[in-house]
């Protein structure tokens, strides 16, 4: 019988570790000219280095360590006056060179932190999560296993290597012993790996996709008797794919140690691979014997030095921190909790800042990018940046409404027409002939038309029963294609029908 | 023909006395008639020999104007990789390996017109100092074919001291440019770690490995130092400078008031008699030249063969992994359902030579936990040592000099079961490599006691390249008149036209 | 005296990835002895605030501009497989998981 979460976190003490893999989206490689573009066909973007054909060296690309620099002091580390890249020796099918060169014992940031707000029961609380290390490493290819269950290396025939992903430079990002959240442990990792991810896209130095794996999370959970000074075993979750699924992981894992301590059996140290599909995490293959990494300084390259001066320089190009301008933007556009929440969600904090920025109303500039523009993103499966409309547009379509020129109907058809490709607002209410229609002898003539066809309506109207006016308002607008302003059709036909005034 | 020097050869190029295919040609006659015995190449390119050579003939009745060496025939060392040539570094488990690029080395020498006319043989993976550890059979000394020819480099040396070619390119991690240099009879440098790009060099110790010339004469040697070095971005470790002026020092020789230090510890007791011999008469003879003898004590070299052999199988140990049956290279055991790791497993077993899985499995335990600091950590620490030996020896000498191996050329077969034995032969040139600076070996004489070349050690400070010709040159010129020809005019015939 | 025992090397050679035979193990083990107390001769020299050195050349910072340049073919990159499927390395099953 598996204890509930309550009885759990009752008895036991949470530890949090985590480690995050971070694909900068540098254009070339770490060590290599080939491109990094993802979804190419296989093994289009390698060479001899990145394939490790012999014979082949490394040269570190400059704009990788500026944006680990980067990623350092946004984290608040101190950045190493002397790193050193370290050779990581361990055979795998998918690592060409049979080692990874990475960081060993001469990262370039050390000890920083995080601080991330939480909801609690006793309402919102902060908590500080503390930075071991951050350094630089690549990635591996990719596998294709073939055979057996699908996809799966379980079972697999033989397996299928493309190294376009090979040599794709990484940050590992690295926590200290994460103690002290007790029962929020799930909700405190996830929110560190949504404040890092927002910290890294405001840098720009990597795409931070958890889906497409520029962004993955491993999570090192260990539990704790309340009261006791040792630290239970750890165990290394994998492939945690999304926000939710790190919360799901470190909440299973906590629940899992628990039943075995409860039974008092121990904990296995060792990796877990967290399945997306049961939310539990399954054991990976032990290994025969420990894996004995021998490190050693990577001969082929040179240490890292970064100048002062140059440290400094990128300081000054670091952001506002996420949390913080979170907290402003609420507080200048006044807006509810839960909306605000909704425009982090749908990722449209820059773009509707930019157009607040262009003098839009901060509540129409929500509104339009989380509600016609989001709908039209999903409708069509894109990115609302990927959308052809821009900050401009949607500033220039709210001022046409204020100034009486489109009404929320007609504006909405403009900014289809803008997302279509057909031109900005202006052009396409030339070309669709979009116009308000507010000449009064039309709009008469076309509630006569409507009175005319729906007469017992209009005597209903004529008699006081007011909500029978939408049919004919219905009428009316369709009579005028739309283009005419509703309120002002409502006003003219309960005038006509001698209900003015009501 | 084949008998001239590179220099003379382009000399006759550029007078229109010869043509480069005719040269070619002459030196692929050569191979035919005497490699049957030497076994100096693994691969004669015959077809791209006979094109480049071609291409440079038209250049030049064109009119373009081309490089001193172009049209010179050369003997490439299997190390480095040449595009769709076939490139093992003397390993089973690259056999058939047609690398898809050209390390920089030879896309400077078909840059400069230079004929590439094959891929020589070596220990494998530069592992050795006889060439008997090649996957591929030995190379034997064309001065006496019971030889080996040193190594690892020692196709090449054996290719150019037999007349196949004039030129060769070797590389040289613990001496294996200038042993096989000195065991037959030529010259061999050893440039300045960081001079010549190691891009396409097979790595054997990323940290000691370097390519360099070998040839005839200090010249010619220098000719080909300047067409292969110089900076290059594809090696982060490359030094970028202006290469030394190799040549204009090969070409004036002048030691007077030049400070010439004596290494105490490089000489004397382990040294061959007839070794010692022309190493003193040598240094007789730079002091009659008006060049300053003195002595230099590096107490801490006596631990340089310790620091090296732990170093570089080190190194070996993890640039050696890529050779895993997966992307390139020897596949065995690949049946019957068979795990990738158990195909690794059996290909490297079977691919590697002994010598290259005992460092290998030297090299894994140094790196190994629990075992780095003393053993690869100290090795570093020795390495430190070793500098500022160096440093303080050249506050007191412009070039520090030795003999470059302490015996002449030994049998085949005399010391491949005495790995130790085998070792202790390049007590003198691993110095020079845990430094990083530069280093040359050029013919001294004939030991008396065995007719066999014995060659001179002359090394520099780095980036000082052109003290190693200058005092090679001059050396070179003294010891011609004492003995009235070049030593290489006593090595035998072997029975092909010469 | 140093030694080595041929599991020693077994766990050696498993770690380097090489398939030994028993008298290659026994071989091993028994030349390591000697090698190991020749090599051992770095620990005869106090070093006692000695840096290590791991290139020979002090430089530091050498890096190249964040630029791309083409790649191979993919039939260049593949013309070294022993195997190959769609385009890919072919490789026997892996057994292993990913690090
Ligand atoms: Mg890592
Ligand atoms: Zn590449």
């Amino acid at each position: 019988m598996s204890a509930t979460y309550d009885e759990v976190v009752a008895k036991y003490d949470p530890v949090l570790g985590l480690e995050v893999h971070v694909e900068l989206n540098t254009n070339s490689k770490m060590f290599c000219s080939c491109t990094t573009t993802f979804g190419a066909e296989p093994n289009t973007q390698t060479c001899p280095v990145c394939l490790a054909l012999p014979g082949a060296l490394p040269v570190v690309n400059e704009k990788a360590i500026e944006s680990t620099i980067k990623i350092g002091l946004a984290l608040n580390c101190s950045i190493a006056p002397f790193s050193r890249f370290a050779r990581k020796n361990y055979f795998y099918p998918d690592m060409p060179k049979n080692f990874q060169i990475s960081q060993y014992d001469e990262p370039i940031c050390v000890d920083g932190f995080v601080d991330v707000e939480i909801e609690t029961d006793e309402g919102p609380k902060q908590f500080r999560v503390e930075i071991e290390r951050v350094h630089m490493e690549e990635d591996t290819g990719k596998s294709l296993h073939v055979g057996g269950a699908t996809g799966r290396i379980h079972g697999a025939e033989y397996s299928l290597l493309d190294y376009n992903r090979a040599g794709i430079p990484l940050v590992e990002i690295v926590t200290k012993i994460v103690p002290g959240t007790g029962k929020y442990a799930p909700e405190v990792a996830r929110a560190y790996v949504a404040e890092l991810r927002d910290i890294l896209r405001g840098l720009g130095v990597s795409d931070v996709k958890m889906e497409q794996g520029s962004l993955r999370c491993d999570a090192n959970v260990s539990l704790k008797p309340m009261g006791s000074e040792v630290l239970g075993t750890r165990s290394e979750t994998k492939n945690v794919n999304s926000l939710r699924s790190v919360e799901r992981a470190v909440r299973g894992e906590m629940i899992r140690h628990a039943d075995l301590l409860n039974e008092g059996k121990k904990v296995k140290q060792e990796t877990r691979h967290f399945q997306e599909d049961t939310g539990l995490t399954r054991s990976g293959r032990s290994k025969e014997q420990a894996e004995d990494y021998r490190y050693f300084p990577e001969p082929d390259l040179i240490p890292v030095a970064p100048d002062a001066a140059w440290i400094e320089e990128l300081r000054k190009t670091l952001p506002e921190r996420p949390s913080i301008r979170r907290k402003r933007l609420k507080e200048e556009w006044a807006v509810p909790d839960k909306e605000m929440a909704a425009m982090i969600n749908a990722d449209v904090l820059d773009i509707v800042e930019a157009t607040v920025l262009l003098g839009c109303d901060p509540t129409k500039a929500r509104t339009w990018w989380l509600g016609e523009i989001s709908r039209i993103a999903n409708e069509k499966d894109v990115a609302i940046a990927e959308l052809s409309i821009t900050p401009a547009d949607v500033a220039e379509v709210v001022s046409l409404i204020a100034s009486g020129e489109l009404t929320d109907k007609l504006a909405r058809q403009v900014i289809e027409g803008i997302i279509g490709g057909e031109g900005n607002a202006k052009q396409v209410i030339d070309k669709r002939g979009i116009k308000v229609v507010n000449n009064d002898d039309e709009l008469i003539a076309a509630i006569e038309r409507a009175c005319a066809a729906q007469p017992e309506t209009a005597e209903k109207v004529r008699n006081g029963h007011i909500p029978a006016a939408g049919a004919l308002i219905g009428a009316v607008m369709k009579d005028t294609k739309g283009q005419a302003d509703a309120a002002k059709v409502r006003e003219l036909l309960l005038g006509h029908l001698g209900q003015s005034g009501n | 023909m084949i008998n001239k020097t590179a220099a003379e050869m382009a000399d006759a190029l550029s007078k229109g006395e010869t043509t480069s295919l005719a040269l070619t040609q002459a030196h692929l006659d050569r191979i035919s008639a005497v490699d049957s015995k030497v076994k100096a190449f693994l691969h004669v390119d015959k077809e791209g020999a006979l094109a480049q050579a071609a291409s440079v003939d038209a250049k030049r009745a064109k009119g373009e104007k081309l490089s001193p060496l172009a049209g010179i025939p050369l003997a490439l060392k299997d190390v480095l990789a040449q595009k769709g040539v076939p490139t093992t570094a003397g390993s089973k488990i690259l056999q058939g390996w047609r690398p898809p690029y050209d390390s920089t080395v030879a896309a400077k020498l078909k840059a400069a017109g230079v004929v590439i006319v094959g891929k020589t043989n070596m220990d494998e993976f530069a592992m050795g100092s006889s060439t008997e550890n090649s996957g591929f059979g030995p190379t034997f000394n064309p001065w006496d074919l019971t030889r080996t020819p040193g190594g690892s480099s020692g196709g090449s040396a054996a290719a150019v001291s037999s007349f196949q070619t004039p030129l060769a390119i070797g590389s040289d991690t613990g001496g294996s440019i200038r042993q096989p240099a000195a065991l037959t009879g030529i010259v061999g440098v050893r440039p300045t770690y960081g001079a010549v790009s190691r891009y396409g060099l097979i790595a054997y110790s990323s940290s000691l490995d370097q390519a360099g010339p070998f040839g005839r004469t200090v010249l010619d040697t220098a000719l080909l130092h300047e067409v292969i070095a110089g900076h290059d971005a594809h090696d982060a470790t490359s030094i970028n400078a202006d290469v030394p002026a190799v040549v204009a020092a090969a070409k004036s020789g002048d030691v007077k008031g030049l400070k010439i230090g004596v290494i105490k510890q490089l000489q004397g007791e382990g040294y061959q008699k007839g070794v010692q011999t022309r190493f003193d008469e040598s240094l007789k003879l730079l002091a009659s030249l008006g060049a300053e003898i003195v002595e230099v004590d590096c107490p801490n070299f006596e631990y340089a063969l310790a620091a090296y052999y732990l170093i570089a199988p080190s190194e070996a140990s993890s640039n050696l992994a890529r050779f895993d049956a997966m992307r390139y290279g020897l596949r065995v055991g690949d049946k019957d359902g068979a795990s990738a790791e158990a195909v690794m497993n059996i290909t490297r077993d079977a691919g590697f030579g002994r010598e290259v899985k005992r460092r290998i499995i030297l090299g894994t335990y140094a790196l190994s936990s629990g075992y780095y600091d003393a053993y690869y950590g100290s090795a570093q620490k020795i390495r430190t040592l070793i500098i500022e030996d160096y440093a303080k020896a050249f506050a007191k000498a412009d070039v520090l000099v030795s003999p470059t191996a302490p015996t002449t050329a030994y049998k085949i077969g005399e010391k491949v079961d005495d790995p130790m034995a085998m070792y202790l032969g390049d007590v003198a040139t691993i110095p020079v490599n845990l430094a990083g600076i530069c280093g040359m070996s050029l013919p001294a004489g004939l030991a008396e006691e065995d007719g066999l070349p014995v060659g001179f050690q002359i090394m520099a400070p780095a980036m000082q390249d052109q003290r190693l010709y200058q005092v090679g040159a001059a050396l070179e010129a003294a010891l011609n008149s004492k003995w009235g020809a070049p030593i290489l005019s006593n090595a035998p015939s072997l029975g092909g036209a010469a | 005296m140093s030694s080595l025992s041929r599991d020693d090397v077994a766990k050696l050679a498993a770690l380097a990835r090489i398939e030994m035979t028993e008298a290659e193990l026994i071989e091993l083990s028994s030349q390591f002895g000697m090698i190991l107390d020749a090599v051992a001769r770095v620990q005869d020299v106090n070093l006692d605030g000695v840096k290590p050195t791991s290139h020979p050349q002090p430089m530091l910072n050498i890096t190249r501009p964040d630029v791309v340049a083409p790649s191979l073919s993919p039939e260049d990159a593949l013309s070294g497989a022993p195997a190959q499927e769609d385009q890919r390395f072919r490789v026997p099953q892996i057994l292993g998981e990913a690090e």
